[in-house]
């Protein structure tokens, strides 16, 4: 009998040893002959208080030993199995990947490995709050498809009331009309009861549409509209001066910041407050919630309300946290990628935020990968890293569970 | 503490569940509410804990008219309920399934969950309710579930607790249990409103009956002077008849036949390991077991829901191990599932749309690519008739129905075609006596006919009013076997076999 659903499993792990097997393979036939050179990575900048000096790579051995070890992994799930060991090895085996691809594409030259991880983070940041105003509301059963719309929003906002008033001001009123949103959504869907997919597609395409033509016809005329000034960043005494660490995770501006401490505040609202468990307890099983006395329907008002003004908070970074001016449509689709990092992030504040992390720095790697001019078309190289998250996310994170009334309109008695 | 309901009238739009209702709960007091399916005795306890607005009437409490704007004022008033479908968050552990709603918070709204656990240590060791503050809800069998139901009212220091069917999810040993528990509440001065279908719980422990029919209390009485019979008469309006007539046991040939099956559960574990079991034609064999020995894999497996890892499934000579379940129910296998509620019906459709969930895309349903709504509504209007289905309409909502019309909607959905053979997962969970006495003949007359009947049950007055064999099954393997009519069998000696003790 065991034996029987162990075969099932063997399969499984001895598909991922090929997978491992072939893409070492396909890393020594194609990668390894063109990597010559050593490949230089910059981890500090000469002004730096305490150096380090640079990681230089040989690129060819690199990339030789890089598929060695993707060869061990492969042949060891193959043969050996073991179903826990799988998820693991494919996790670290796709990181060597990356690894000998960067160090490729690298080879020869050199380029600032910290101020990648630096991009990385900072790309995140819209993700990684509109992913946790994803959680937000989906935790109380309410998808959010409009969280595009509410960055979009909050972008805006965020450079009119910014160049009007100052950053500050363009800061809470960026909160503030994300908050507004989400109430719209809030009203429609928990009072009229309208799709929530319908209704989050309403919010997407009413904000798009409207700043759009506010900023053709109004931005063009009176630029002074559209030129809001950004926040610096924040150098935090002492920690911003530690090496690699230091420019990275201490050097931000309040965005960045914001986004890690958003991220631990739902933490703790979501499973430490009585609140939180409240807010669960309705997105889990709403009627067992109104049987004890629960408002169901505040709830969800108040957290997708919030929801909407982290939203916000996320949309302004697009122009007050970075180019100080608003383009059309410039979200271009973090909303949607927030989504995506919510459910890779299992509907977990952190997950959501680690999540971001890797869709970030997938992003700036293609970038910095267009700027070292591979052979590679930037339109792959854009998608790859996509493609490679979505891998290790199905194979390490596994399966996640939403929560159980999640889109379902709760209908009082 | 007393509560009074005066007067009390609910409507849904034109469905009048309850109709003037008079009624007095008395502290320390076990009153046992009964009724058939449909009579409204849900819908008065949910007037009751504050999740229904009573559309007339008033309750009072102490002789003080309360209006409840919600559970939450209910609670705070001191009753509590059990809901007939448990209102427990799958996800959620124990202590904070008990605390929801009312949590103990420290500073900066901090849940203060080690004085939950105190708490429920406390309630559980006072009243017997044994219980892991820790356990994730959703891996608790039923029976501890409701334990935590009831931690979750007393926790709430309630007063008054009512229990809706809360034994219809039992088996017997929790049973057993559970009435020693409501003798410890009631012993603590706590009021009780128990209601049930099964007469013999209900003259057992209440002190005090009350019969509602239709919405309306028909009478009440003292369980010491009343019997079964004149209970089930006062229910439904006339006698009921609690034998079953049966033709003389003449068995044919074998329909199913099911060699070495072995099942594993989502979580992979096994679940049938390596059962073979025979049907016959006009033979109604029935499993006796505690729920969770393998018996709800099983009866997935035959409908076509579950699929084999070994093993061979035969059907009146053709293998049907691999076959869909709309090719099994083409052959006349007709499926009456455990849960009504996951894999029987879909509650936002109508009671017509439900009737024909199997056949919608055949004759004379079928109308080109559309279908003959005049002629399925006809159709579900006979069959509901036939059936005793309490509904308004064939156009009401499946959801609407109570839990028993629910129950016979299905049954009668599977029985009313042309069957070969039945396969019936607790036909009769939630019924009132009248209705179980009729899917009883119902599934009699279809063995009487020369089907086959497996018969599932943790019910095992239902077993052995039916079987003529009786299987007992046990982690997921037939452990003893009884033939009835050869020789008689108690109820002692299949209940130790439902033990384990024949292993
Ligand atoms: N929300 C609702 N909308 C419309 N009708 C309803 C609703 N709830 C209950 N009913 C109707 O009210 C009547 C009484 O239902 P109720 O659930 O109280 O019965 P019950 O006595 O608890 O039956 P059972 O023993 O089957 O659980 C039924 O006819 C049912 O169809
Ligand atoms: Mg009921």
């Amino acid at each position: 009998m065991t034996v029987l659903l162990d075969k099932a499993r063997q399969r499984q792990t001895r598909i991922t040893g090929i997978i491992l097997l072939a893409l070492g393979a396909l890393i020594a036939v194609f990668l390894a002959p063109d990597a010559s050179g050593v490949a230089t990575f910059r981890l500090s900048r000469p002004t730096d208080v305490w150096p380090v000096p640079n990681l230089v790579v040989p690129g060819g051995a690199f990339i030789y030993v890089a598929s060695a070890f993707l060869a061990f992994f492969g042949v060891r799930l193959f043969l050996r199995g073991g179903a826990k060991w799988s998820a693991r090895l494919l996790g670290i085996g796709l990181i060597i990947a990356v690894a000998a691809f960067l160090v490729w594409a690298t080879a020869g030259k050199s380029f600032s490995f910290t101020g990648m991880l630096q991009a990385s983070l900072v790309r995140a940041v819209p993700i990684a709050l509109g992913g946790l105003a994803g959680v937000l509301s989906e935790r109380v059963a309410v998808v959010n498809i409009g969280i595009e719309g509410m960055l979009l929003a909050g972008a805006f906002t965020g450079a009119l009331v910014g160049s009007l008033a100052g950053g500050v001001a363009g800061l809470a009123a960026a909160v503030a009309v994300g908050g507004v949103f989400g109430f719209v959504l809030a009203a429609l869907v928990v009072t009229y009861r309208m799709d929530q997919i319908i209704a989050g597609v309403f919010i997407n395409l009413f904000v798009l549409g409207l700043t759009s033509y506010i900023s053709s016809q109004v931005f063009q005329e009176y630029r002074a509209l559209n030129n809001a000034p950004v926040f610096r960043a924040v150098e935090i005494p002492i920690l911003s001066d530690l090496p690699v660490l230091g420019p990275v995770l201490f050097s931000q501006n309040i965005f960045v910041y914001g986004a890690f401490i958003l991220a631990g505040l739902a933490t703790y609202y979501l499973f430490h407050t009585r609140h939180g468990l409240r807010a669960r307890a309705v997105g889990e099983h709403p009627r067992a919630a109104d049987t004890l006395g629960i408002d169901v329907y505040r709830t969800r008002y108040v957290n997708v309300t919030v929801a909407g003004m982290v939203a916000g908070f996320g949309g302004a970074w697009f122009t007050l946290g970075s180019v100080g001016r608003f383009d059309e449509g410039m979200t271009g689709g973090r909303g949607f990628i927030g989504l995506a990092a919510m459910i890779f992030g299992r509907w977990h504040p952190v997950g959501a935020l680690l999540a971001a992390l890797v869709f970030g720095f997938a992003d700036s790697l293609q970038q910095k990968l267009a700027l070292l001019g591979t052979p590679i078309p930037s339109e792959f190289l854009a998608m790859a890293p996509y493609i490679a998250t979505i891998v290790v996310v199905a194979g390490v994170v596994g399966r996640a569970r939403a929560p159980a009334a999640d889109g379902k309109p709760y209908v009082k008695e | 503490m007393q509560v009074e309901l005066r007067n009390i009238t609910k409507r849904f739009g034109p469905v009048v569940a309850n109709k003037d209702v008079n009624l007095t709960i008395e502290p320390g007091e076990v009153l046992g509410l009964l009724g058939e399916n449909g009579a409204g005795k849900s819908t008065l306890m949910n007037v009751l804990c504050g999740l229904y607005e009573p559309t007339e009437g008033e309750i009072l409490i102490d002789g003080r008219p309360v209006a409840f704007k919600g559970p939450g004022d209910a609670i705070r008033a001191g009753i509590g309920m059990v809901h007939q479908h448990f209102m427990l968050v799958p996800v959620f552990t124990v202590a904070e399934n008990v605390i929801l709603g009312i949590e103990p918070v420290g500073r900066f709204d901090h849940l203060d969950l080690k004085a939950a656990r105190a708490e429920v240590k406390k309630l559980s060791t006072e009243y017997g309710l044994t219980v892991d503050p820790d356990a994730t809800i959703e891996t608790l069998p039923v029976g501890v579930q409701q334990r935590v139901e009831i931690i979750k009212v007393l926790f709430r220091e309630a007063d008054v607790l009512i229990l809706d069917e809360p034994t219809a999810v039992l088996t017997p040993q929790e049973v057993d249990e559970f009435i020693q528990i409501v003798r410890s509440l009631c012993d603590a001065g706590k009021a009780i409103v128990f209601i049930t279908h099964k007469l013999n719980e209900i003259l057992e422990i209440s002190d005090r009956i009350a019969v509602i029919r239709r919405g309306e209390i028909v009478g009440s009485g003292d369980p010491k002077k009343l019997t079964r019979p004149e209970l089930a008469e006062m229910m439904v309006g006339h006698p009921v008849d609690f034998d079953v007539a049966r033709a003389p046991f003449a068995p044919k040939e074998v329909i199913l036949d099911i060699q070495g099956l072995t099942l594993v559960r989502d979580d992979g574990a096994v679940a049938v390991d390596d059962l073979s079991l025979q049907v016959h034609s006009g033979e109604v064999v029935g499993i006796a077991g505690v729920q969770g020995n393998g018996q709800s894999a099983l009866i997935e497996a035959l409908a076509g829901l579950r699929r084999p890892v070994a093993g061979k499934v035969t059907f009146d000579g053709t293998d049907i191990t691999d076959a869909s379940a709309r090719e099994r129910h083409r052959m006349g296998i007709a499926h009456i599932p455990e849960d009504r509620q996951r894999a029987g019906l879909i509650g936002n459709f109508t009671v017509a749309e439900n009737m024909v969930l199997d056949s919608y895309y055949g004759p004379p349903f079928a109308k080109g690519a559309g279908i003959n709504w005049g002629r399925v509504e006809e159709e579900a209007a006979a069959v509901a008739e036939q059936y005793d289905v309490r509904t308004p309409s064939v156009h009401a909502a499946a959801a609407h129905l109570s839990g028993g019309n629910q129950q016979k909607l299905v049954v009668a959905r599977e029985l009313s075609r042309d069957t070969r053979l039945v396969i019936a997962g607790q036909p009769t969970r939630g019924l009132d006596v009248g209705s179980i006495a009729f899917i009883h003949e119902r599934l009699m007359a279809a063995r009487d006919e020369g089907d086959g009947v497996l018969i599932v049950s943790s019910e095992l007055d239902e077993i052995m009013a039916l079987s003529d064999r009786i299987l007992v099954m046990f982690k997921g393997r037939i452990v003893a076997e009884y033939a009835p009519h050869e020789a008689p069998v108690d109820k002692g000696t299949i209940g130790l076999a439902m033990a384990g003790a024949a292993t």
